[in-house]
């Protein structure tokens, strides 16, 4: 567990640094997405399987797909997009994936796995703290993605 | 635990640090700015995971949680506001952006 740690905080500092030196803004979103996941499983190395959920659909499933959504709508100006990568474009992925994959396969085969990681009162507790400790939190934070809905709406809906 | 809390936080500093290099150094693409804002935002999400299993306590885990919330809205509209920037100026430059009425 504290090797596989230590290897996942390495690939996601690695894809973290690739993607804020990547030139392509989709190149680097796609970076930033194996960053998120090795840092979904992080969290749920830390005891917290619901945040690494939800990291892996709102983060990784909504907010990137948004980006690369908006980037080839706008398709910015830099676009060498080199059609026929050689290994120097190849082997950066194939290092973290390939990390990525030995990490899997160091859970899965040196031990058996843990049944029931996270047991059911510990979710009814994470509900329970949520809505009724930080009940007034959840309701602020259904108001503002109503407000971002509106603004957004205004923003990108506007016909010229 | 399975790491000291030091080292996960370490992490979570670095990440931040990459974040906040890739904010203001690519100001050349909003869209890589926004993508900078979203790691420093992980980098909190880290930190607030590891304080929560350090202490084991619930409130971490929530406010990950809200974090996540707040950062849908305001990508949402942060790159809303983009592609309006781009149909005005038809530039991703930050620097192109200096007044707001122009």
């Amino acid at each position: 567990m504290t090797v596989l740690f230590y290897l996942l905080a390495l690939v996601a500092t690695v894809a973290t640094f690739l993607c804020i030196t990547e030139r392509h803004p989709v190149h680097a979103v796609v970076y930033l997405v194996t960053s998120f996941f090795s840092l979904a499983v992080i969290f749920y190395l830390l005891g917290a399987p619901l945040v690494a959920a939800f990291e892996v659909i709102i983060y990784a499933g909504a907010i990137m797909v948004l980006f690369l959504f908006s980037i080839m709508m706008i398709r910015p100006e830099v676009t060498e997009i080199d059609l026929h990568p050689g290994f120097r474009d190849w082997w950066p992925a194939l290092l973290l994936g390939g990390i990525l994959l030995a990490a899997l396969g160091y859970t899965i085969f040196s031990q058996p796995l843990r049944q029931g990681t996270v047991s059911p009162g510990e979710i009814r507790e994470f509900a329970r703290l949520l809505f009724q400790k930080y009940g007034v939190a959840v309701e602020i934070v259904s108001l503002q993605l109503l407000f971002a809905l509106v603004g957004a709406h205004y923003l990108g809906g506007r016909r010229r | 635990m399975i790491v000291p809390l030091e080292h996960i936080l370490i992490l979570a500093v670095i990440l931040f640090l990459m974040g906040l290099a890739c904010t203001l150094v690519r100001r050349g693409n909003l869209i890589m700015m926004l993508v900078g804002i979203e790691i420093m935002l992980n980098a909190a999400i880290t930190a607030f995971v590891a304080g929560s299993a350090a202490w084991g306590k619930m409130d971490g885990q929530l406010f990950a949680l809200f974090i996540i919330a707040m950062t849908s809205a305001e990508v949402s509209l942060a790159l809303a506001m983009v592609v309006y920037l781009h149909r005005k100026r038809s530039t991703l430059n930050a620097d192109a952006f200096s007044r707001m009425k122009g």
